[in-house]
């Protein structure tokens, strides 16, 4: 595995623009989001004017990668060394975190035009930055210290930008997610200490070469993986997620489910795999967990009467997907097809689910705010009126049902595969009744939108760039499943 | 020389005019209707098109890796261009059908969109070159269909929406297993490789024959084969260019459009004969058709009748396909084309009686002829091709699955060919002796249920000429059935490959 993290000496140094594009990719949201809090934009140009290097920025790390597959960079302060590799893998994640970011700050500016009520908007801007570079840390960094300041950074902020909406039932499900990040954060620096006590070492790539299957690599894993699983929502320790986004504003809802439990779940599958990459136990508990959490999540969606509600369970359920790649990639003597075919799986899926649910939740926000409702049923007779937050909602939903041609299903092929491969017939079992649930749950929704003899309500007119962008992160993971080939080569990194 | 350009273009043409027709305000009714026949037209130019270029010997093809190992490839070749010219054609039918149906009820932008997507995955469907593109099209088609279904938006509606949701995702599901598993064992495999799944058959027999039960049983589902028919006639509370073109053409037709894909280009035809599933695909066909058609009898409203019909119509296809032997293919290849053209011709009729005359049970097409006889001529020419009466295509379908069943040696087929024309007659000769023969309610003084005049002729243009048409050409189907470029001879000429490599 370790070539797939990127933990092997890099051929090539890297090129002075290579490291300014590092470098702007980690400071630039953070200068972005003070700027936007001193002038709040109103207008969707500006936004994305003031994107531009920042997506940049992007496209240069994308391009670095391509031909050398692997950079690293390395500052000593005294004895500590923060570490940072760019492979495959973080550039894609880092790209997708710009494209979502980017759509999200679009969606904020059109909401606040619409709502000038939102006095704490202004606060969003810096929150946002710090998210988007703590965030870009997370998929960037190579020791375990680099990675607690972004994995503290990013829970903080989050933690924060659930607050805002000011509401009382916000304050309520902020608190306690904060209390749930606390405990993660004290959890997996638990681990970080007992690492750095045993082996003495915080560098990813240098621990890779002393850890051994022995009990304290083990509690590691445990301490770190029980952390971990807390923060990202992972079946069962999920109680705190649907709260949280029921009074969340709209944006931040959509950065929250795309990308920051995916950062915990990331950081999980990464250092699991420096720890126990052969243990047997670990990995299967989390797969038979993971379909678990497809189950109870889709059903919890099924079940929802509120839009919102519907929408953050289905997030437990894709977890779930994910947690089902785990017994996959990490065991004793795993078969080198298996693990490539769940490798490409594990991150087609959390990158179409990213980009599907950030769609989602914009979708389902503007659906909100158009009719003022926020129950299904209030939705009933919308496919007249708001055809285009259905259809971008739609599009969105073929990638959470894993249906073709959306990155959802070519991952979900991929991972069937794997399962078939291995002979692991319960997680066939629960990928497929996964795409049953999941289209039980959106077509509910469709069902109440195709009512014709509904009211006739006045909706409030959206601002641009609420639904244009919406629309781009859907119609991305609709298509990245079929242009699938080129994104899952840069997977692979320099063996390939 | 290959022009990748072609299939991808034809495939562009539906799927361009529907992405238009979402961004264009719903008022805009003049450059809507401009779009979709423009479409439309140009779609079967290219399709005609490709099919010279078939008969050159040309096969255009489309390929681009989606992951490793796998493929998405549209090929034109001659058995997918049966169905992709089928679908193309009766799209312009029921585009001009359609117009005329909707007149200016709402919701048309949504209409035409998800009528163009499925338009986009039938033709998909029909040149997939490779089950894992084929599946692509066929969930497509089904998240495609869904809104049309829905349409009326009435609690009808949507719970037929519910319950063809239910048959068709599940079905996908399945599908879906069947296809990863033999992806697992055999790799990307096209269908227009000679090397079948035959070297497999030693070592993974039992495999084989669950694969085979997944893919023909996810397939059944859309090919509405009892016991998977449920969602069928349900789903006639659509409008009736969807009934037409997607529940009596496009739907039902790729199921069986896929099951002779299976068949013939992925296990082969010898091999399916060695698995040993052959005789039981042709039993379950052949209850189909004589449950379709009791079923059928009992039904006392005109467009249940027709779905049922529909149900036992396509296990013709199937039945035709499990006969071993090159007449059952020729009989089942012209089928998947002639059932196509006399039933949509018989929906657009049901539809047209139901717009101007309001009439939608049986006992009120009294008289119906007189004051509506154009529309009567083809509903009458499209029931008698059901029946099988030469001249009509449908009589050259029977005559080819008869002799096919001959060859062999089933002969309890031919009995139940005879059967299903039998029924066919008891549930199709009284609408048309109702049609022509009873007096018309007007001639008792009372008034038909709800007359409507559309326009001067007996309905709007837009209803009766796209009826008119598809019943004139299955006659001509029948009627020149020898010439170059009919479905029967393209059909022989498909067959032909399929036992002469």
């Amino acid at each position: 595995m370790n070539w797939r993290w990127g933990w092997e000496a890099a051929t090539f140094a890297p090129e002075p623009g290579e490291s300014w594009a590092l470098l702007a990719a980690l400071v630039l949201p953070l200068m972005l989001g003070g700027l936007a809090a001193l002038r709040p934009p109103r207008r969707a140009w500006v936004v994305l004017l003031a994107a531009l290097p920042l997506l940049a920025s992007g496209a240069a790390l994308f391009q670095a990668v391509q031909g050398v597959a692997l950079l690293t960079w390395s500052v000593s302060f005294d004895d500590v060394t923060l570490a940072l590799r760019l492979n495959g893998v973080a550039a894609l994640l880092v790209v997708v975190t710009q494209l979502i970011g980017v759509v999200a700050a679009l969606y904020t500016a059109g909401l606040c035009r619409l709502d000038e009520s939102a006095g704490r908007s202004r606060w969003l801007w810096p929150l946002w930055g710090v998210l988007l570079s703590s965030l870009s840390v997370i998929w960037l960094a190579a020791d375990l210290l680099s990675l607690y300041l972004g994995l503290e950074l990013m829970g903080l902020t989050a933690v924060g930008m659930l607050l805002l909406s000011g509401k009382a039932e916000a304050l309520l499900a902020g608190l306690r997610y904060l209390l749930v990040a606390l405990v993660g954060s004290l959890l997996y620096l638990l681990g970080v200490a007992l690492i750095l006590a045993h082996w003495g070492s915080l560098e990813l790539a240098q621990l890779t070469e002393v850890v051994a299957p022995e009990p304290v690599a083990w509690l590691a894993a445990a301490l770190l993986g029980a952390g971990l699983a807390t923060k990202a929502a992972l079946f069962p320790l999920h109680a705190w997620l649907t709260p949280v986004h029921a009074s969340a504003w709209t944006p931040v809802s959509a950065l929250h489910a795309a990308l920051v439990v995916k950062a915990s779940l990331y950081l999980l599958l990464m250092l699991w795999s420096l720890l126990i990459p052969e243990s047997h136990v670990a990995p299967l508990l989390l797969g038979l967990l993971g379909a678990l959490a497809i189950v109870w999540g889709s059903l919890a969606a099924w079940r929802a009467d509120s839009l919102k509600t519907l929408v953050a369970a289905s997030t437990v359920a894709q977890l779930g997907y994910l947690m089902l790649a785990f017994p996959l990639l990490l065991g004793p003597e795993m078969a080198p097809e298996v693990q490539t075919l769940a490798w490409q799986g594990f991150w087609l899926q959390l990158l179409g689910h990213a980009l599907a649910k950030a769609a989602m939740f914009m979708a389902a926000g503007n659906l909100i705010l158009a009719t003022g409702e926020s129950t299904l049923a209030g939705l009933a007779g919308t496919s007249r009126r708001l055809p285009l937050s259905l259809l971008v909602f739609g599009i969105a939903s073929v990638t959470l049902m894993g249906l073709p041609p959306s990155a959802g299903f070519t991952a979900k092929w991929q991972l069937l595969q794997a399962m078939l491969l291995a002979d692991l017939w319960w997680a066939i079992a629960a990928l497929l009744l996964g795409t049953l649930l999941s289209a039980a749950y959106v077509f509910r929704l469709f069902r109440y939108s195709f009512i014709e003899s509904a009211p006739r309500k006045t909706y409030r007119p959206l601002a641009p760039g609420m639904e244009g962008g919406a629309l781009l992160l859907a119609l991305a993971a609709l298509l990245l499943g079929l242009w699938a080939h080129y994104p899952l080569s840069l997977l692979q990194g320099a063996s390939a | 020389m290959n022009a990748a350009w072609l299939p991808l273009l034809a495939l562009a043409t539906s799927l361009v005019a529907a992405a238009v027709i979402f961004t264009l305000p719903e008022r805009a009714w003049r450059l809507r209707t401009a779009i979709n026949l423009a479409a439309a037209i140009a779609k079967i130019a290219l399709v005609v098109l490709m099919v010279r270029r078939i008969a050159d010997g040309i096969e255009d093809t489309l390929r681009f890796q989606v992951i490793g190992g796998v493929d998405f490839v549209l090929r034109g070749d001659a058995l997918g261009i049966m169905f992709a010219g089928l679908s193309s054609l009766l799209w312009l039918c029921t585009t001009l059908y359609a117009i005329g149906y909707l007149g200016r009820s709402p919701n048309q932008k949504r209409f035409f969109g998800f009528f163009g997507l499925c338009v986009t995955s039938t033709f998909g469907i029909a040149l997939a070159d490779n089950l894992f593109t084929f599946l692509i099209f066929y969930e497509l088609l089904t998240l495609s269909t869904y809104p049309l279904v829905v349409h009326k938006g009435t609690p009808d509606a949507l719970n037929a929406g519910r319950i063809y949701l239910r048959y068709t995702v599940t079905a996908g599901v399945v599908l879906l297993l069947g296809v990863a598993m033999l992806y697992s064992l055999t790799g990307d495999h096209s269908f227009s490789s000679e090397r079948g799944l035959a070297p497999y058959l030693d070592d993974h027999r039992g495999l084989l024959t669950l694969i085979f039960a997944l893919l023909v049983g996810g397939l059944a589902v859309k090919a509405a084969m009892v016991p998977l028919h449920g969602w069928l006639p349900r789903a006639m509370v659509a409008p009736a260019p969807v009934s037409a073109l997607l529940h009596a053409v496009a739907v039902v037709k790729a199921g069986a459009f896929g099951i002779l894909r299976v068949i013939y280009d992925l296990y082969g035809i010898e091999l399916s004969v060695a698995l040993g599933v052959m005789t039981g695909l042709a039993v379950a066909a052949s209850i189909t058709i004589l449950y379709g058609s009791l079923r059928a009898i009992a039904q006392t409203e005109l467009k249940p009748r027709l779905a049922f019909s529909t149900i036992s119509q396509v296990s013709y296809v199937v039945l035709g396909v499990s006969l071993f032997g090159p007449f059952g293919t020729i009989g089942a290849l012209a089928h998947l084309l002639h059932q196509g053209l006399m039933k949509i011709t018989l929906f657009f009729c049901a539809g047209s009686y139901a717009e101007e005359l309001g009439i939608h049970r049986i006992d009120e097409l009294d008289g119906a002829g007189r004051r509506m006889p154009l529309t009567s001529v083809a509903f009458t020419l499209g029931a008698f091709g059901m029946i099988g009466l030469p001249p009509t295509a449908g009589f050259i379908t029977k005559w080819y699955l008869g002799i096919g069943a001959v060859e062999a040696n089933m002969l309890w087929v031919v009995a139940v060919l005879v059967a299903s024309s039998a029924l066919n007659a008891v549930y199709f000769l009284p609408l048309i002796y109702r049609l022509w023969f009873r007096p018309a309610p007007t001639e008792s003084g009372k008034a038909w249920p709800n007359e409507q005049r559309h326009g001067r002729l007996e309905t709007s243009a837009w209803l009766l000429w796209p009826a008119v048409f598809t019943a004139a050409i299955s006659l001509g189907a029948g009627l020149f059935a020898g010439l170059p470029y009919s479905p029967l001879e393209w059909a022989t000429r498909v067959a032909v490959e399929e036992y002469l490599p």
